[in-house]
């Protein structure tokens, strides 16, 4: 039974149950002489809340494990045919038995031992859905015969199905908690699968990144240089390109729009300013390599500049246009939060706008900027598409902006793009690239809302 | 008066020429400033026309494909030898030798092989689609000789659209001069007309860019994106009600805010990691499926569901709540019945601004797959397929110089796609907006 | 008219629209040098726009016009010549919330004089910060920490602060609007003191909500209702036999 179907059967099931537990409420308050404690439809909710939750998550949980199980099965049957089976062997036998099955290939590209294997995988995968429908529609009855037993005038339904609502939600909460266990958690483990074969200083210290692209069998042991400090200053090369397009445009299109402008142009140029936080990086991507990369380089050559065609320039210009509403929406927030009471004060002292502006506004809102700026180096470490189409692939350690460079973030999917070797360096290094992201933005966020939260303790 | 002597008044100090001097320079610091203000201004504005218009005339090419009217001799023998009407044997005829052989009666003088082969490159290689479709809707036709309009190849199809140079010398241009010699006989003839390129819309993904459409990757996109509306919906607003409205206030329920804070600024590329490491490595769900990729998708867009929600519930004035819970009701009942449908607009326009963001994210989606070359249209969600901005990623990256107006294309379909979604949440804001 | 007769200020049939509402109708009302003149009347009366009028304040907010004339030494400051910037330099402001900058004492005091100039150097500009916080009676209390925040002083200090902030440059007029609608009897007392004290060398308008403090601080009284002066005179006759009605239903609390 599909998955598809069975949810449709819990629901109906549930529906049912919800009618049925309403009903019986119902019945039994009209034989009887007494206050019903909570409405109908709560009697009817609990009910349908012992059928549908145990079997629903009965059933997304023998999906999501079940086929774990199912492959470890599944080779054990391969490997248990043929003895003398590598590791890696095994690995292909188990992908093709399961690509035939699934009718990727055909039987005439395998050996008799896949199919047969594919035949036993099939066999699995049909028991296992008929357990999980059993399982599921099983806990459904067993919820509704013992729910409907308690429904009774006096009966707490209403209590009892809040209760459940609480622990729904307290569980929809948690998935937040999860996401980030599950991030820190798979990073940590293929990154220490990664130190195992890459030590961790030349990892973080090492001057020259060049994972060997496998090729030939015997290249694979070749495990290449894994050093990330060329492209951490390729990243950080790029960010900074993108920080002096981004910060003073973003700020100053800010003050001018809150301080300055009319009416009339501020609702016309707000939207258009948060037109560009809303076009996906993918197209700046292609704004990068297509257009602006052609045009930097036709310009450098015509005042005599050579210029990569992935050269940082470009995918730093575009990646700083695309944070401009960023930056530009955060300081529109803080320079708001200034009192006016402050502009009052410098005014009426006889300062011009500007001055007020530069010497009042903006360093009492500088806590907020800073936080701001920070927020958008973060962003501008962790984008990725730009760079991947605008920036270049081979790791060079300049402090050039017409020369290519490569990012941390291009390398992760230079790296796993395609198919890949699951415990291969090459592979695992995107992982150990990961973890340094994830904990570089995470650092830049929790010290951005650290300053934000002094600044707003400051007007409250 | 009293003693005054360490500073003049300050109508006196006003008086002097320096002064003067000062204040306008003053004033010439504020124009400056100003000016300033208005460039960046101008900035941000003309690097968005820049953009678009960049993008919008470079994808001008592609809403219209080129044609040649060929006449194809639909022979009995050659489509349905034993009048079987049956329409599998009869789309399985080889409908390219067909046109191959409408192509060598019109120029009987091409013999060598290498000449031959430059001849058929006139026309499309899946041009025997056009032809087979037409037989199979005008059955009748079978035997005759009929005039059909098939595309001409991507490269011929530039050379007419005038994005090859035919001065060029031959040898820096992708036509050659035989091939310019047997296009101006057919256009000679008035047998070369553009129409618009349904194919844009309608087919899967191609190696040939005339051939290529984005209906599988819009296919992809929308089932990626119904995945992501179906998890992070539920969970983002039961998730936003428990903290805003019932947690307690103790540290595990401000440890769970500080994450949904960090969460919203993790790198989308990161979602795509651990998408990659537990769906697809320790759960063995299937590479390159809307299933996962709507799983990574709802991941990333959970925080700001949650965030638009908790600052939509926080914005409902507590008078409701003290006068619901006045009249006896339950917490739950005040959430469920006041809070939660006058909170409904701000949580809308929040979750459609944050599929929007899904609709156009690419990174994550690289990681577990979903770029592979597809042509099938995606059937449901467990299927391999590609999304919007992952097909635009393909395209860009493709040599072929054709894809070039394709990908423009393929963008101004999803910009389009993204303005009318986000037009829907601003529709919502603007009808439902309440000021307490 | 001989040189103290002359009004420092005259304000000739000033109004002030905000949009389509017009919060002053037609103000007539001549303020004379080195004496306190305070304007009261119950809230939304006009006092606080009129008093704003005197230096342009009412300019920064959207939607604001003011029509009529407005003279100081016999200059209409709504005329074309007239530079906002000068005439703010000329006419110090004190607000009703104290509102130092957030720098350190030395600079709140030090702005004023440094925008426009009046210091030639660095002793010059120590000696003015130095007056200026003598006059506001802060010296004593801050003299060792002239280069902590302005924002680390207690409310009075942060009001007294904006006293100096505000006569630093030295201004003819100084426009208070509520000056100690924020601070507790002690800090008001001091603040008074001081208006009392400084009064001579500047012309003062105050704009308050006390009746007893118009009555202490003030030579002159102006009575505002609903965007028009009910009466205006000296101090002591609006307080013990004033001519109006209205004026004596407000001073006697009727009115609030």
């Amino acid at each position: 039974m599909s998955l598809t179907f069975l949810s449709i059967s819990i629901l109906v099931l549930g529906a049912y149950s919800f009618l049925f537990g309403r009903r019986r409420v119902r019945r039994l308050s009209a034989q009887i002489d007494i206050k019903q404690h909570s409405l109908d439809g709560y009697h009817g909710a609990f009910v349908m809340a012992c059928v549908v939750l145990p079997a629903f998550s009965f059933a997304v949980l023998w999906s999501g494990f079940a086929p774990l199980i199912i492959n470890d099965w599944l080779r054990e049957f391969i490997a248990a045919g043929s003895s003398a089976l590598t590791n890696a062997e095994v690995n292909v036998l188990v992908s093709k038995a399961k690509a035939l099955q699934a009718g990727f290939i055909n039987e005439r590209f395998v050996g008799p031992n896949t199919v047969e294997a594919a035949d036993y995988f099939s066999g699995l995968l049909e028991m296992s859905s008929y357990l999980r429908a059993i399982g599921t529609l099983a806990l459904a009855l067993v919820g509704f015969y013992f729910s409907q037993k308690l429904i009774a005038p006096r009966f707490a339904a209403r209590q009892r199905v809040e209760n459940i609502a609480i622990w729904v939600m307290i569980g929809a909460s948690a998935v937040a908690i999860l996401t980030t266990i599950g991030i820190i958690f798979s990073l940590i483990f293929e990154t220490y699968m990664f130190f195992q074969q890459v030590p961790v200083l030349d990892f973080l210290f090492g001057l020259h990144w060049s994972p060997q692209i496998a090729i030939r069998e015997d290249q694979a042991a070749n495990p290449g240089e894994f050093g990330m400090i060329p492209l951490f200053a390729g990243t950080l090369l790029i960010t900074f390109i993108a920080m002096l397009v981004a910060v003073p445009v973003g700020l100053m299109a800010a003050v001018y729009l809150s301080e300055y402008a009319t009416h009339r142009l501020r609702n016309f140029a707000k939207p258009t300013i948060e037109v560009l936080a809303g076009i996906p990086t993918v197209v700046y991507g292609f704004f990068a390599a297509l257009v602006v990369a052609p045009l930097l380089r036709n310009s450098g050559a015509d005042v005599g500049l050579v210029l990569s065609s992935e050269s940082a320039l470009a995918a730093g210009i575009v990646m700083g246009t695309m944070l401009i509403p960023f930056i530009s929406s955060l300081s529109d927030d803080v320079i708001n939060a200034v009192p006016q009471s402050l502009r009052d004060g410098a005014s009426a002292l006889g300062a011009t706008k500007s001055e007020t502006i530069k010497q009042v506004v903006l360093p009492a809102a500088l806590p907020g900027i800073v936080s701001a700026v920070l927020l958008a180096i973060s962003r501008a470490i962790g984008e990725t598409m730009i760079v991947v189409m605008a920036a270049g692939i081979a790791a060079n350690l300049t402090a050039n902006p017409f020369e290519s460079v490569t990012t941390v973030t291009v390398q992760i999917v230079v790296l796993l793009i395609g198919d890949q070797e699951f415990d291969s360096a090459k592979t695992l290094a995107a992982f150990a690239l990961g973890l340094v992201l994830f904990f570089l933005t995470l650092i830049l966020n929790v010290v951005a809302l650290r300053i934000v939260n002094k600044y707003r303790e400051q007007y409250d | 008066m009293t003693d005054t002597s360490t500073s003049m008044s300050v109508s006196a100090a006003l008086k002097s020429p320096e002064s003067a001097a000062r204040l306008k320079a003053r004033y010439r610091a504020e124009r400056r400033f100003r000016f300033y203000g208005r460039a960046a201004i101008g900035i941000a504005a003309g690097i968005l026309i820049f953009l678009l218009s960049s993008i919008v005339y470079n994808s001008i090419p592609a809403f219209t494909q080129n044609f040649v009217d060929l006449d194809i001799e639909l022979a009995q023998d050659k489509i349905d030898p034993n009048f079987s009407y049956d329409t599998a044997i009869i789309a399985s005829a080889d409908w390219q030798g067909l046109i191959k052989a409408s192509l060598r009666r019109d120029f009987p003088e091409v013999n060598a092989r290498a000449d031959k082969r430059e001849l058929y490159d006139l026309v499309s290689s899946g041009a025997g689609d056009w032809v087979r479709d037409f037989v199979l809707d005008n059955p009748q036709s079978i035997g005759g000789v009929v005039r059909i309009a098939v595309p001409t190849s991507d490269d011929i199809d530039l050379l007419i659209k005038g994005l090859i140079d035919r001065t060029l010398p031959e040898s820096d241009r992708l036509v050659s001069n035989k091939e310019l010699v047997w296009l101006d006989h057919y256009t000679a003839q008035d047998r070369v007309n553009a129409q618009f390129a349904w194919t844009l819309f309608t087919a899967g993904d191609s190696r040939e860019p005339e051939m290529a459409g984005l209906s599988g990757a819009f296919i992809g996109s929308l089932l990626t994106i119904l995945v992501t509306l179906a998890i992070s919906f539920p969970i983002g607003v039961m998730a936003a009600i428990y903290l805003e409205e019932l947690a307690p206030k103790n540290r595990i329920t401000s440890i769970i805010e500080v994450n949904i804070n960090n969460l919203a600024a993790v790198p989308s590329i990161v979602f795509g990691l651990l998408g990659l490491a537990v769906f697809i490595s320790f759960f063995q769900l299937p590479r390159s499926a809307p299933l996962v990729g709507g799983l990574v998708l709802s991941l990333m867009t959970l925080p700001t569901i949650i965030i638009a929600t908790r600052a939509s519930l926080a914005s409902i004035p507590p008078s409701i709540r003290e006068a619901a819970l006045g009249i006896g009701a339950s917490r739950l009942q005040v959430i469920f019945h006041h809070v939660l449908p006058l909170a409904m607009p701000g949580i809308l326009t929040g979750t459609i601004i944050g599929l929007a963001q899904a609709a156009g994210e690419t990174a994550p989606l690289l990681m577990i797959g979903m770029m592979a070359f597809i042509v099938d249209t995606p059937t449901d969600i467990t299927s391999k397929a590609t999304v919007l901005p992952a097909q635009i990623y393909m395209w860009a990256n493709n040599p072929e110089r054709a894809f070039l107006p394709k990908t423009s294309a393929a963008i101004v379909v999803l910009l389009v796609f993204l303005l009318s979604v986000n037009a829907t949440a601003i529709y919502f804001r603007k009808k439902f907006e309440k000021r307490w | 008219m001989t040189e103290t007769n002359r009004p420092k200020i005259r304000a000739q049939h000033v109004e002030v629209h905000y949009g389509d509402a017009r919060a002053l109708h037609g103000i007539d009302l001549d303020i004379h040098a080195h004496e306190v003149t305070s304007l009261i009347g119950p809230s939304g009366c006009g006092k606080s726009t009129f008093l704003r009028c005197i230096n342009r304040m009412n300019d920064v907010i959207d939607g604001c016009r003011v029509n009529g004339a407005m003279f100081i030494d016999n200059e209409d400051i709504y005329g074309d010549h007239m530079d906002v910037v000068e005439l703010r330099a000329r006419v110090g402001m004190v607000f009703q919330k104290p509102n130092p900058f957030p720098k350190s004492i030395y600079d709140n005091v030090a702005y004023g004089p440094r925008i426009h100039g009046l210091a030639q150097n660095k002793d010059a500009l120590d000696n003015m910060v130095e007056t200026s916080l003598k006059r506001a009676g802060l010296w004593q209390e801050v003299r060792d920490r002239l280069h902590e925040s302005g924002s680390s002083l207690s409310g009075g200090q942060q009001q007294r602060l904006c006293i100096a902030r505000a006569i630093a440059v030295n201004p003819d007029v100084v426009l208070m609007d509520e000056p100690c609608s924020a601070l507790d009897p002690i800090a008001t007392a001091v603040i008074e003191e001081l208006i009392e004290e400084i009064r001579s060398e500047y012309t003062i308008v105050i704009v308050t909500h006390s009746m007893q403090q118009a009555a202490r601080v003030s030579q002159k009284t102006a009575y505002f209702h609903l965007g028009n002066i009910v009466e205006v005179g000296d101090t002591d006759q609006i307080f013990t036999k004033p001519g109006n009605k209205q004026t004596e239903a407000y001073i006697t609390g009727r009115i609030g």
